[in-house]
């Protein structure tokens, strides 16, 4: 099998960039180790910051998604070789593919909470991820603690596995204090006699509306916002948790019993960007993630000839800073074809 | 009367370093704390002295415990001691059958040859000449090695060797230079008396052949004499002050001596004793991961000696313990650097007034439950233990449930010794309201001080001590055997702090494969880089140290266990694999 | 003094850095720059063994030694424990525990 290009991911910036790149006339192969395609987009339930459904985004580019492309889905990609400027590309399905550029669109996982032990992930009851409560919402179904009760507080901790030096990941996963403040409001829309508090050491609301939402929250839906950073948490009897944060900017010690605690997991690279990392000998850049040959100019180029990025295989990205980032990744490679022609 | 004047030199420094040592020694043993003066004399008269003998001879002569270390390196060390030892018994010995006159003078055994040129004419005289000629060429095969340990220290296993001080470098080349002169002066009388063996005789054959070194005798003389001057009057004031010091050492180590919290003359005489033999800059991770020389003992005991020590000198240290169990003289470095620490701090004091506002609380159950700090900040541990006790039925109280006290290790670790004391009264008194016969505790830290520093009422044991006695005493606990492999890594203050080996390994082994690593377990068990004993280290370093201990412990093991929230914590930023407390992999595995 | 020539001194809140002396800043950025990157984010206030019963408030302490404020510091540290809970919660990895240590061999070396 022969392709100009082999886009490796199917989430997002993998369906984008496989998309215009085949509207610019190359001949693509998109490669998806799950069964669907949409990644973890297709995991959220409503979108930060105008409560746009994830599922429609998703609806959206499938259709746009030309009928032409490969796609290979639930495969595996198992070795990479080049010669020649020809990257020789074996499949889990046992088939080999041979392109003259290859898009890495394999994205991120989430931070595994179980890392930060003080927190309580997996040794507490009611320790819940921001991703387990963003598919229960998805699902509908009824938010409840362990013991069965519905929550009359729930704390939701800010920066859990970012801007965090004690795991090595210096970076902001860009997207967590946002989706706090909406799963926030959503918990209060959802229970509305149940006390929403949020717990961070910055909010960073730096995009269009979202310092709206946090306006929002605060106003409409009486969000409850706490400086200070969650150092442990301990469980009583019953199952509820013991918090103990420092008020910074009272300068007191505060202490609370919450039902629910929901840690906001940042973004990590994925188990799939890791293993192109290794096999295909990439740069990484301080957050660990795919580096960028030019974080201005060539963001989209890796420091491999015909290799490139999109997307948070290069650093975390909210939805549209990937979808825009694969389409700059298409017109790079576009540009690569064009270069190499002349 | 035998003399000449080249023995001048030899005489005039072998008298000063004699005066300069009664001087020194008498001043030390003075000084000496009053209380553990009685010792002393109770000392002499006792079998204890058997065992000095037998110490100096095996330590300060032959050096066994080099010898366990490195075959070579002891053989290098014990000929320079042992081999010099028989030079001058042997020479005594000769001196006192052969020289014509009974008088025997100091130097007449050193410059035997000169004085008496005839040549052995009885078997036993020839004995004594070979003999004599033996104990040289050992001297000399040691000096070969020496000089090739300075440009390959590796077969010596030694990865590095002491950088040393001018002093030291001069007083080094003099003693090298002893020996190699001994051997020209005396084979530059030989050539003409044939009054040696095998070694002297040949050599003075050889070079009286090609340079007629007969005429060059007196000048050989004066400059193996004047050699040996240098040496003394150096010694004093060199590394080479270790070879008189090491044998007072070990005869007040063995009356009961020890250097505790403050620096007194015995520790002085520990200090003066290190011969900066390097074998503890290979035992230091700080030296050989993040490449620190100035807190290993050789070069800290060099500043003592010489220089200024300086903060970053006491306070870098992690006080793991794995110089001290390497050291062959036995020093006792922590307690040596605890101390000057503890002269740093003396004028800041600590106010704890807050500590009369908590009140104690009486219980009624048996066992007392002290997490500790750090297992506060790793809930799978406290949990684990929560849920045995559960599981066996045990009341238990939990002490530091809510609040910890701490337990003052950190602040004797400080040198903040009174402050310390503050906290133990504190939590003494919390422990002894509760009634309680056992108080266990999670963290090896808090153990070690329970055990030295408290005066307790209850009996003190660390998790893994408690669950071992749990395990095979009364056989309350059922567990499952596991397939997994794993290793388990010893925590610095609970191994080699507090000899807890077995315990943990006993449990261990009831639950699962745990694979030996001899070579970096119990004593000489690794420092993960997380301890509280370093005030300078930063976190990159300590993951560094984390790190490179990890992939020692870890080849493809499934857990890396431990028995110290602190380790587990430290661990588990570098870990690929699980990194698990004793009380959770019991948990694990509970039927 | 409050008082002085009848004057009040109009506000003893204010952080004065016209008069406030820093050299305990300067003296830990030589010795131990981490502190620098403190971000006051609380977590080691919300762990401290000795601040769950007393007054010490370690983000406080590392804001305050940027402001000069000596004599609060000065007064707090004294009941810091060492035990070194701080240190393993910091986001930012400061070395608080060898800080506090340095504040204390500054404080006894200078005369406040």
């Amino acid at each position: 099998m022969n392709s100009d290009v082999l886009v490796i991911g199917g989430g997002i910036a993998g369906i984008e960039a496989a998309t215009n790149l085949y509207l610019l006339g190359y001949s693509v192969t998109l490669v998806e180790q799950e069964s669907e395609l949409g990644g973890h987009v297709a995991q959220w339930n409503k979108l930060f910051p105008n409560y746009k459904n994830a599922h429609q985004i998703i609806q959206t580019l499938l259709q746009q998604l030309p009928g032409d492309i490969t796609i290979l889905r639930s495969t595996k990609i198992i070795h990479l070789s080049e010669k020649d400027r020809l990257f020789s590309v074996n499949l889990s399905n046992n088939s080999t593919i041979t392109t003259k550029t290859i898009l890495i669109a394999t994205g991120y996982d989430l931070f595994d909470a179980r890392l930060k032990e003080e927190y309580g992930y997996k040794i507490y009851d009611n320790v819940i991820t921001s991703a387990e409560l963003e598919s229960l919402l998805r699902q509908n179904k009824p938010i409840l603690t362990k013991q069965g009760k519905e929550p009359s507080r729930i704390g939701f901790v800010h920066c859990v596995g970012s801007r965090d030096r004690k795991i090595n990941n210096l970076y902001c996963s860009k997207v967590c204090c946002v989706t706090a403040v909406k799963q926030a409001i959503e918990i209060r829309q959802k229970l509305p006699f149940c006390e929403a508090y949020c717990f961070y050491m910055d909010l960073r609301m730096y995009g269009l509306n979202f310092e709206e939402l946090y306006n929002e929250s605060q106003e409409k839906y009486g969000v409850t916002f706490i400086r200070g950073r969650l150092s442990e948490a301990s469980e009583t009897i019953d199952g509820k948790l013991i918090l103990k944060v420092e008020d910074t900017l009272l300068g007191r010690p505060l202490k609370m019993t919450i039902d629910m605690l929901v840690l906001m997991v940042g973004m990590v690279p994925s188990k799939g960007t890791n293993f192109l990392i290794k096999e295909l000998g990439l740069h990484i850049n301080n957050g660990h993630f795919i580096a960028s040959n030019d974080e201005h100019l060539r963001a989209n180029h890796t420091n491999k000839h015909g290799i490139f990025v999109a997307g948070s295989a290069s650093s975390p990205k909210t939805i549209d800073d990937t979808l825009a980032d694969a389409r700059s990744a298409a017109m790079a490679i576009h540009q690569f074809f064009k270069n190499s022609k002349l | 009367m035998k003399f000449h004047w080249f023995v001048v030199p030899f005489s005039a420094g072998l008298i000063f370093l004699i005066l300069y040592l009664i001087i020194l020694y008498t001043k030390w043993i003075v000084k000496l704390p009053k209380s553990d003066k009685k010792i002393l004399s109770g000392t002499v008269f006792s079998s204890k002295i058997f065992n000095i003998v037998w110490e100096i001879f095996s330590e300060a002569l032959l050096h066994i415990r080099i010898f366990r270390k490195n075959v070579l390196l002891g053989y290098m060390h014990s000929s320079f001691a042992f081999g010099w030892f028989l030079l001058i018994v042997t020479g005594a010995i000769e001196t006192q059958l052969f020289a014509s006159k009974p008088i025997n003078h100091l130097y007449e055994p050193i410059f035997f040859k000169f004085f008496n040129t005839t040549a052995p004419n009885n078997s036993l005289h020839k004995a004594f000449a070979f003999l004599m000629d033996l104990w040289l060429l050992y001297v000399l095969s040691g000096i070969f090695l020496a000089l090739s340990k300075r440009f390959y220290s590796r077969i010596m296993g030694l990865k590095k060797t002491t950088q040393l001080y001018w002093t030291d470098q001069i007083a080094l080349i003099s003693l090298w230079l002893i020996f190699p002169l001994r051997l020209l002066a005396e084979s530059s009388t030989t050539a003409t008396y044939q009054n040696g063996s095998f070694l002297t005789n040949t050599a003075g054959i050889y070079l009286e052949q090609h340079f007629n070194i007969s005429n060059m005798s007196i000048y050989l003389w004066w400059a193996y004499s004047i050699d040996l001057l240098i040496f003394f009057g150096l010694l004093p004031f060199s590394r080479y002050m270790h070879i008189p010091t090491e044998i007072v050492l070990i005869a007040l180590r063995h009356a009961g001596f020890k250097t505790k919290n403050e620096i007194n003359s015995f520790s002085q005489i520990e200090i003066h004793s290190c011969s900066s033999c390097g074998i503890c800059i290979d035992a230091c991770q700080l030296q050989s991961v993040t490449n620190r020389n100035n807190m290993v003992p050789t070069y800290l005991f060099q500043k003592e000696r010489y220089g200024k020590v300086l903060k970053p000198d006491l306070y870098n240290c992690l006080f793991c313990g794995r110089c001290e169990e390497a050291c062959p003289v036995n020093i006792s470095i922590i307690n040596i650097k605890l101390a000057r620490r503890k002269e740093r701090l003396l004028k800041s004091k600590q106010n704890y007034q807050y500590l009369s506002k908590i009140q104690p609380t009486s219980t009624t159950t048996e066992i007392l439950y002290f997490a500790g700090c750090m297992s506060h900040l790793t809930p799978s541990i406290t949990r684990s233990m929560i849920k045995i006790f559960e599981h066996l039925n045990i009341s238990y109280y939990f002490l530091d449930k809510d609040d910890t006290i701490c337990c003052g290790r950190p602040l004797m670790l400080a040198g903040k010794i009174q402050d310390a004391q503050k906290l133990i009264e504190k939590n003494t008194d919390l422990i002894k309201a509760s009634k309680a016969k056992i108080m266990i505790t999670s963290c090896p830290i808090c153990y070690k001080i329970f055990n030295e520093e408290y005066n307790l009422p209850v009996k003190v044991m660390h998790h893994s001590q408690w669950l071992s006695e749990s395990l095979t005493d009364c056989n309350k606990l059922k567990l499952n055997q596991s397939a997994k492999t794993a290793v388990y890594h010893d925590p610095c203050d609970l191994g080699r702090g507090s000899n807890i080996y077995d315990e943990p390994r006993n449990v261990l082994k009831q639950l699962l494969n745990v694979i030996d690593k001899k070579a970096i377990q119990k004593e000489k068990s690794l420092c993960c880089g997380g301890s509280l004993a370093d005030f300078y280290l930063n976190e990159n370093d300590r993951v560094k140290i984390a790190r490179n201990a990890y992939v020692q412990l870890i080849n493809d093991e499934d857990y890396l266990i431990t028995s110290c929230p602190l380790c587990k914590k430290t661990f588990q930023k570098v870990a690929d694999k699980p990194v698990l407390d004793i009380a959770e992999i019991i948990v694990y595995n509970l039927s | 003094m409050s008082k002085s020539f009848g004057f009040l001194k109009k506000n003893d809140r204010t952080i004065d850095y016209d008069k406030n002396d820093r050299a305990l800043f300067y003296y830990l950025m030589r010795v131990e720059p981490s502190a620098a990157l403190c971000i006051a984010c609380g977590a080691c206030t919300a762990t401290c063994s000795s601040g769950n019963f007393s007054s010490l408030d370690l983000h406080k302490i590392m804001l305050s030694i940027r402001r000069g404020e000596k004599v609060y510091i000065a007064k707090e540290i004294t009941q810091c424990v060492l035990c070194g809970k701080c240190q393993l919660v910091c986001p930012k990895n400061v070395n608080t525990r060898g800080i506090i240590f340095q504040i204390m061999s500054f404080l006894q070396s200078s005369q406040l």
